[in-house]
């Protein structure tokens, strides 16, 4: 091989970082950009440049790229497509090699291919739609502590929907008076409730106060209803040793299941917790503050399927993942691919999911997704049959709203769930006749009824914001 | 507040305990059973049954009504057998759990006679 010279100065990206005719290989992490250009930027210079700065690439030569081999180690832009709908973005695609990375490391990964890149000037917007991870890289990664079979004959629940509520007002209860709420959601029927995210350990409700006073509420409606019960018990905190501090006496009390905020807490943070989870046989449930910061814009940021494949990575038994139907942002083909993404062990490449790239996930458990927000009993036959068995179904304003109270709220939630899951394994069409096996269901159930008596006229209809790249957005 | 209905779960109450999935639900008559055995079947789980005494119910481990039936499709078959095992253990929960040997979990497990309450 001839070597090469140094010659200093500013080349072109392209003619290091595009390569239209490179075969990708099984060990590339590939990814997916929509990359609004700026004027005057070609489309395979942009493409190159957020190869090149998310990979071995700086603005100029410099002598030292010679003493190594650059064509091995470099990311490169190898197709660009049109986005469907918009004149100004299209997608990159770009492979970067495996040494370019940490094993096990997700941390790494996103530090490199999202790091300096979105604030580069060549680009005006820049959004990672999708991340292609190779099984090298999977099978480095922790994953689930437990995963969603394990977590069923942990709880002894089949062949249903999961439910669960989480316990409002948000902020303000005394600790007794919170578990209070969460002992009458528990008796009534429900599997789970769950600390809000903004419950951590604030003055007027300390977290042992509150793990103490909501555990024997699981205990009680344990033994009352003789079903088993979970209370996710929010340890996120402000440093680790405050986290283990609470995740240990969790686990002292004989709690099944707590919960963190990923990407508040950090994502190294949130994978040592769930190795400690693992190690300790302890669920862990994961809420996702501050997503819509990064995923809603739909021209710049991090698509939500990113960041679903990373938690599934980094580890978690539940993630939120928006319900289509609800009070927050979701289109339905859309979470249809991510909540697949979450689930399933092999996940085909489909554009109509928004979905760009094959994933095998190999041996690596999955992730509940949870249904959370804005969602009450006439929601019940089309949650269930978008996200099929292997969920969780969070009502909040739908169980504690009752007029009964928090345990007919829960009775309700509980009553069209079966009503749904039986119709469905009969053979009817729940979305066609969701009206009519709920108001079956209520003959027996005048918890239902009530319910469905109280939010009738309620929907959600507002635009979802970010929708797939279709023609006719 | 005179219309609001007490929620009647008693911990003395052993008719408060539930079940499982469907266990919120009237008991299943014998053309709803026939349908959750077919839907067992459609999806080719392999078909078992277990059964307890309802006041052993939380355990895990229920007794087993025989093996499970590996490959049995015919639905008449498996109804016989929840019925035979109702008939031998009248007082007993008895559940059919559909198995499904590809995630390693079960994809149905619902009670279909309930015992007697103690």
């Amino acid at each position: 091989m001839a070597a090469k010279t140094y010659d200093a100065g500013v080349k072109e990206y392209r003619s290091t970082y595009w390569e239209p005719h490179y075969t990708v290989k099984d060990s590339d992490i590939l990814a997916v950009f929509k990359v609004v250009p700026q004027a005057g930027v070609s489309r395979e210079e942009a493409a190159a440049a957020v190869a090149a700065e998310s990979s071995t690439g700086t603005w100029t030569t410099v002598w030292t790229d010679l003493l190594t081999d650059l064509d091995y180690y470099k990311g490169r832009a190898y197709a660009i497509e049109d986005v469907p709908g918009s004149d100004d973005a299209f997608y990159a695609f770009i492979a970067y090699p495996m040494d370019l990375f940490e094993e096990g490391s997700v941390v790494n990964v996103f530090t490199s291919i999202v790091g300096n890149v979105f604030g580069f000037k060549a680009v005006r917007s820049l959004r990672l739609e999708d991340v292609r991870f190779p099984l090298w890289f999977v099978a480095t990664c922790f994953g689930p502590p437990h995963g969603i079979n394990v977590e069923r004959d942990k709880l002894d629940k089949y062949g249903r929907p999961l439910l669960g509520c989480t316990i409002k007002p948000k902020l303000g209860l005394s600790a007794k008076n919170y578990g209070r709420a969460v002992y009458e959601c528990l008796r009534g029927g429900l599997d789970f409730t769950k600390d809000d995210e903004n419950v951590n350990s604030q003055p007027f409700m300390r977290w042992r106060d509150r793990f103490d006073f909501c555990q024997e509420a699981i205990v009680k409606a344990e033994a009352e209803t003789g079903e088993r019960k979970g209370h996710y018990m929010n340890v996120t905190a402000a440093t680790m040793e405050e986290v283990y501090k609470r995740a240990e006496y969790a686990k002292e009390i004989g709690t099944p299941i707590i919960m963190s905020d990923y990407l508040t807490l950090g994502w190294a943070a949130h994978n040592s917790l769930s190795k400690w989870c693992r190690d300790n046989g302890m669920l862990l449930h994961v809420h996702r503050a501050m997503h819509a910061v990064m995923d809603r814009n739909p021209n710049h940021g991090i698509n939500f399927r990113v960041l679903a494949k990373l938690l599934r990575l980094l580890g978690g038994d539940h993630l939120h993942s928006g319900t289509v139907v609800g009070k927050l942002e979701g289109d339905r083909a859309a979470t249809l691919g991510w909540i697949d993404l979450l689930r399933d062990r092999h996940i085909k490449e489909d554009r109509s999911r928004g979905i760009f790239f094959d994933q095998d996930w190999g041996p690596m458990p999955g992730v509940f997704p949870v249904a959370s927000g804005g969602i009450h009993v006439w929601h019940m036959p089309a949650l269930v049959s978008i996200f099929g068995n292997d969920s969780v179904l969070q009502f909040g304003g739908g169980t504690l709203g009752h007029p009964w109270g928090n345990a007919a709220g829960a009775a309700a939630n509980r009553v069209a769930l079966e009503a749904c899951v039986q119709a469905r394994n009969e053979g009817r069409e729940l979305e066609k006749e969701g009206k009519a096996i709920l108001t079956a269901a209520a003959q027996h159930s005048p918890e239902l009824k009530i319910a469905m008596e109280t939010w009738k006229e309620i929907k959600f209809e507002f635009d979802t914001v970010d929708k797939l790249d279709t023609q006719h957005r | 507040m005179s219309k609001v209905q007490d929620y009647t779960s008693r911990l003395s109450d052993p008719a408060s305990r539930k079940m499982g999935t469907f266990s919120y639900l009237p008991p299943m008559d014998e053309a709803q059973i026939r349908k959750q055995v077919e839907w067992i079947v459609k999806h080719g789980w392999n078909p078992a049954i277990e059964h307890t005494e309802p006041q052993f119910a939380k355990s895990n481990f229920w007794y087993m009504w025989k093996l499970p039936m590996f490959g049995e499709t015919d639905v008449d078959a498996i109804l016989a057998e929840l019925k035979a095992c109702h008939e031998a253990n009248p007082d007993n929960h008895v559940r059919l759990i559909g198995y499904n040997n590809f995630t390693q979990s079960q994809g149905a497990n619902m009670v279909v006679y309930r015992g007697t309450p103690v």
